[in-house]
């Protein structure tokens, strides 16, 4: 499947919608373990990465990440920004030039940009964080955004007997254990959102 | 160590040409009031002489609590003096949004960031900074503030 520059922005379109729609459920999440303003944060964040991306529209789909990413870190004021805006940006970067992608190429880019996100926190699989979500869905990616998205959303559903070691969360130590990591949550959102950009496309997906 | 660094670099800006300044710091905290705080602090605990630029990046733009990139790279524009500059942050995002910005290349060039106590590090940081210490003993300054035991 070819993944275009719409393709990524309809992604932007689809994070900032679902960011907006869940951003209760995350700030939630992000009360019991948190400071409680995960979904508010990240809603500002897709808020403002909507609007600079209808303000200049990117050419191309890395111009498009790397936008969307440097707008999270320079809008968003909780440790979301600075994460989520690496992962952006270095899938973007990943991406290079090119007018398009396919399916390896989003899953050389995610990768690299979960790579930045581990680099950026030290966190590695297994601390209740958003890698937890991240890291399946990224090995998923080659049997679809389906499968990436499936990935996703259990590996976000598997923190929840975890012991947070990065954050907030780390100081509860055992009290963390049983709740849900709310970074791993937006990040399944963030995965499951490749498919509605997809559309009817992904049904027929490999 | 720390005063072996130091006194590498009385002469610290004699051979460069450009006359540089002191290298500056930048106090990164989730508070603006807690940065601001900390680098008065700073300011009086290390007056006796000529201070290097110490410069509070708290809170964010909308004065809430949390971190702000914009702050803390104008903070960084601010506090540089051609010798670089050593960042202290607090904790979280205050931390992943200086290593975000390092990482990409937008802070002035010869930034640090130090892997050291907020508030002693400043400390330690601002004596060392004016007394003329170049940004790597600056910075060294600030993390053997990690060794500074009460008990």
């Amino acid at each position: 499947m070819e993944l275009d520059t719409g393709f990524f922005l309809r992604w932007m379109d689809a994070c900032a919608r679902d960011v907006d729609r869940e951003a209760k459920t995350l700030t939630e999440l992000d009360a019991a373990i948190g400071d409680a303003d995960h979904g508010e944060n990240l809603r500002r964040g897709f808020k403002a990465v909507t609007a600079a991306l209808a303000e200049e529209p990117p050419a191309t789909p890395g111009a498009v990440l790397t936008l969307a990413g440097r707008t999270l870190i320079s809008s968003v004021g909780g440790a979301s920004g600075p994460l989520y805006g690496t992962l952006l940006r270095r899938a973007g970067k990943q991406l290079g030039d090119a007018s398009s992608t396919d399916l390896p190429g989003l899953r050389d880019a995610l990768a690299a940009g979960v790579d930045g996100v581990a680099r950026l926190g030290g966190a590695v699989a297994g601390d209740k964080t958003m890698l937890d979500a991240l890291l399946p869905a990224v090995d998923a990616l080659d049997g679809g955004l389906q499968a990436a998205a499936t990935a996703a959303r259990q590996g976000a559903v598997d923190t929840v007997p975890l012991l947070a070691r990065k954050g907030r969360a780390s100081y509860l130590g055992e009290r963390s254990v049983g709740h849900q990591d709310p970074g791993a949550a937006s990040s399944a959102l963030l995965v499951a959102a490749l498919l509605e950009a997809a559309g009817d496309e992904a049904a027929g997906d490999e | 160590m720390r005063r072996r660094a130091m006194s590498e670099v009385t002469d610290s800006g004699t051979d460069s040409g450009a006359a540089a300044g002191p290298v500056g710091l930048v106090l990164v905290s989730h508070s603006a009031r807690v940065a601001e705080s900390v680098a008065a602090l700073a300011r009086d605990l290390a007056a006796g002489g000529a201070v290097a630029p110490v410069e509070a990046a708290g809170g964010t733009d909308d004065g809430g609590v949390g971190t702000s990139s914009e702050r803390v790279a104008a903070a960084a524009l601010r506090a540089d003096g051609g010798a670089g500059v050593v960042v202290l942050a607090d904790l979280g995002s205050a931390v992943l949004t200086v290593r975000a910005l390092l990482a990409e290349d937008e802070l002035p060039e010869g930034t640090l960031l130090a892997d050291a106590p907020f508030l002693e590090g400043a400390v330690a940081a601002l004596v060392a900074a004016s007394a003329g210490a170049d940004v790597e003993a600056v910075a060294a300054a600030a993390e053997e503030a990690y060794g500074y035991r009460k008990l």
